[in-house]
């Protein structure tokens, strides 16, 4: 018996074991105070769909040799940008959103590309190396987001120069995929737009790494030594591997802007990283092993934990926000954990 | 023949110091060196501001900076953590404080308090860093991130409901949880506990202490040179080259102190003061980072960097010295927190120690270091271009753009462009060295 949980718990592994009893035992107290949970459960839905191809972004990325994607704001950026290519050039509705992915895409093309080619110099510090890269990015672009020349009037500041810090999406992209098909059960929203498109997203990332390039990016991440010995380009893949996450970043960043409503800009894409390596591991990755199925999981675990969190600590502790000191112990803990497995170079 | 060698030697010499080399290895001290001076020309501030908010700065801030030191020695790094020491010495802070034991008691009260916290809390993180070999850099980056969700926790949530703790001045008005802001001034707290001790006119300290430095350094070689058997040289290039620095600092200051007709805005720089405690304890850090090579532990600590196998084959216990170093710079770390914080006067519960690790290394980086390599010269040179960025690039960016966000977007884009760059660099270099 001992032995069949043992064997269950290795292969779950511990920490998901242990983030989902808490999700469920959260879920039970929220039962238990009353709170709504219909909207707790929409709720859920949504910010899974929303936080969900930022996620994905880690997969490529992993599965490639480069670990989780800590520069994901360099994706993110791009996608920001085309977003606002998008909302200066006047359009609106589907159209915009859909404009604003394409824009983004040569962007976030050339970046990936050029940080790959970097990833490629610095084997075996990728993480830390990301993490600051990412980190001066961000701030690079709040100078260029005061300096460029943007002039649509949702956008920059009635005085003075620059773009605001949030922009509302209500005339442009906001919700357009949250509203396409949307149907109620019994007081649930199910976002069926969100839903769909981020299961797109990971059905054609599945659909790529079956593909030839796939395997070799995937065998090139598993073991370079034999990969490069049975002639795969393993600098190239990884450069491919990056570029698909710096893109699905791009497409990440647009899905989440639609959900939320708002483009942020400035700090905002700072710290985006963590949470979304948090959840894919969470999901059951290590930071050398990645599937579709630990995305999906590990998004819906995580996200979902920090929905049903909120309302239940303000009913508990009314000031303070307990949620956030939460999300920050759980994502970085696990982070943690992960790096445990990663090192031991002896 | 021996000229011949003479010539092959001084050839071998110039190798050494060869410009280029100089330059490639120092490019981003030089870098910094330049665009240091363009922002201190843009920002158009006057001389006497930006020399006496420099001193402030770096009796403030010099201490953190030395912390990290001891781990790179140790092969692991730069120390990403000393966030988690410097939460040891907020907690002493908060404690003190709500004692009400004020100015130098309290400061050495929180001295006492934060030390074996900031040990426990070193040894949790070296076991931690001994389980991320190779990673460690990054893992206790984000263990500084954990311990502050934990630091959050305790402080928003347990103070008041598991904690008791009434203090209207510091509690907020719930009765949970700690005020976001904690004013430490002179008649509640701790500020300037220990500048104001004593505090001289920086001029006539430089003076004393260069005469004094020459006086020192002249009878010690003296003494050397007596006691060894060979018959070298009393005046080497060194001790001349040291001997003119010094003058040249005499006689500017002389010339500073004592001539009536130089400008007025120059005559200021004399009135800028300098407290001496500070600089004591500064000191007295390097002298430490200086000795602790010459032990036998500071000799594992080189050892355990340089070769790990090597290390544990010649019976070192590898991973109880790199516990021991990680332990030692979070400990400095609580108390460097401790000397920033009374300068500044106000404790940022949630956020005076965030960003404390970033800037550190930055300033260490761009002083020249390396994650393999660091010295007391290179923390201190560091921490003075550093922060002559972070005085002048606010203006520099109003002046140039209109707009003072920028010069504050400008000194985060290059604190982290630097430790990205410098980073990367350095395992490119290493790539380069394996392939070899």
């Amino acid at each position: 018996m001992s032995e069949a949980v043992r064997r269950f718990t290795n292969k779950f592994g511990l920490p998901r074991l242990i983030i989902s009893s808490f999700f469920i035992f959260l879920f039970i107290v929220a039962l238990l105070l009353k709170l709504p949970i219909y909207s707790l459960i929409s709720d859920t839905i949504r910010r899974f769909g929303m936080y969900g191809i930022l996620v994905l972004a880690m997969v490529p990325a992993i599965q490639s040799g480069i670990g989780p994607n800590f520069a994901l704001p360099l994706g993110i950026i791009c996608g920001l940008l085309g977003g606002l290519i998008s909302i200066e050039l006047g359009l609106t509705g589907a159209g915009s959103f859909f404009a604003g992915l394409f824009i983004s895409l040569p962007f976030a093309i050339i970046v990936g590309w050029v940080y790959g080619i970097l990833l490629n110099k610095i084997k075996g510090s990728e993480m830390l190396v990301a993490t600051y890269t990412g980190f001066s990015v961000v701030f690079f672009m709040s100078i260029m987001w005061i300096l460029l020349p943007f002039k649509h009037p949702e956008m920059v500041w009635p005085i003075g120069q620059g773009l605001r810090v949030t922009i509302a999406l209500d005339s442009t992209f906001g919700e357009i995929l949250n509203n396409f098909l949307l149907f109620h059960i019994g007081g649930i929203k199910v976002p069926t737009g969100l839903l769909l498109f981020f299961f797109a997203c990971c059905f054609i990332v599945w659909l790529f790494s079956r593909s030839k390039m796939g395997v070799a990016m995937k065998a090139a991440g598993d073991n370079p030594k034999f990969a490069a010995a049975s002639g795969i380009n393993v600098d190239n893949c990884r450069i491919i591997g990056t570029i698909l996450s710096t893109v699905l970043g791009a497409v990440g960043i647009l899905v989440y802007a639609q959900s939320y409503g708002f483009i942020q800009l400035y700090q905002a894409p700072l710290m985006m990283a963590f949470p979304a390596v948090a959840a894919i591991l969470i999901g059951g990755a290590s930071a050398s092993k990645a599937k579709i199925s630990h995305v999906i999981l590990g998004v819906f675990l995580f996200q979902g934990l920090l929905t049903v969190a909120l309302p239940v600590a303000n009913e508990i502790v009314r000031e303070g926000n307990l949620s956030e000191v939460l999300r920050m112990i759980v994502q970085n803990g696990i982070i943690l954990y992960a790096l445990t497995k990663v090192g031991g170079e002896n | 023949m021996t000229e011949m060698n003479n010539v092959k030697e001084i050839d071998k010499g110039f190798e050494k110091f060869s410009i280029k080399k100089f330059l490639i290895s120092h490019s981003v001290t030089i870098l910094f060196v330049i665009v240091c001076l363009i922002g201190v020309k843009l920002s158009k501030l006057p001389l006497f501001f930006i020399a006496s908010e420099l001193l402030t700065r770096m009796t403030r801030n010099s201490f953190l900076v030395l912390s990290l030191i001891i781990p790179v020695l140790a092969g692991m790094g730069l120390n990403f953590g000393i966030t988690i020491g410097a939460m040891a010495g907020q907690i002493a802070i908060i404690a003190v404080t709500h004692w009400g034991i004020t100015g130098i008691k309290g400061f050495l009260l929180c001295v006492i308090l934060s030390a074996p916290m900031a040990i426990l809390f070193g040894n949790l993180t070296g076991k931690l860093l001994n389980k991320t070999k190779g990673q460690e850099m990054i893992a206790s980056m984000i263990a500084g991130f954990f311990a502050n969700g934990i630091y959050q926790f305790i402080f928003l949530f347990l103070i008041g409901t598991f904690i008791p703790m009434k203090d209207p001045v510091m509690v907020l008005s719930s009765g949970i949880g700690i005020r976001n802001t904690i004013d430490l001034s002179r008649n509640v707290g701790i500020k300037y506990a220990l500048d104001n001790m004593v505090k001289l006119p920086v001029f006539y300290v430089l003076l004393a202490g260069t005469i004094l430095f020459i006086l020192s350094y002249t009878l010690f070689r003296f003494y050397k040179i007596k006691n060894s058997n060979k018959n070298s040289k009393f005046f080497t290039a060194t001790y001349i080259s040291k001997m003119i620095f010094c003058i040249m600092i005499i006689l500017i200051c002389c010339v500073l102190l004592f001539n009536k007709d130089i400008p007025n805005n120059i005559k200021m720089l004399t009135k800028i003061k300098l407290p001496i405690v500070t600089c004591l304890v500064v000191g007295a850090l390097c002298l430490f980072n200086v000795l602790i090579v010459k032990t036998k532990l500071g000799q594992d600590f080189r050892t355990v960097g340089q070769d790990k196998h090597i290390a544990k084959v010649s019976g070192i216990n590898v991973d109880k010295v790199r516990v021991i170093a990680i332990t030692i710079s979070t400990l400095l770390a609580a108390w460097g927190q401790l000397i920033f914080l009374q300068n500044i006067g106000t404790l940022n519960t949630y956020g005076s120690h965030v960003q404390i690790a970033t800037f550190s290394i930055a300033a260490l980086l761009i002083g020249g270091a390396s994650v393999s390599r660091a010295t007391i010269g290179q923390a201190l040179l560091g921490t003075i271009l550093f922060h002559t960025l972070f005085i002048v690039s606010p203006k520099a960016g109003k002046n140039l753009f209109g707009d003072a966000q920028i010069g504050e977007f400008f000194r985060a884009f290059v604190a982290y462009g630097v430790i990205g760059l410098s980073l990367g660099l350095h395992a490119w270099k290493k790539r380069m060295q394996l392939k070899k």
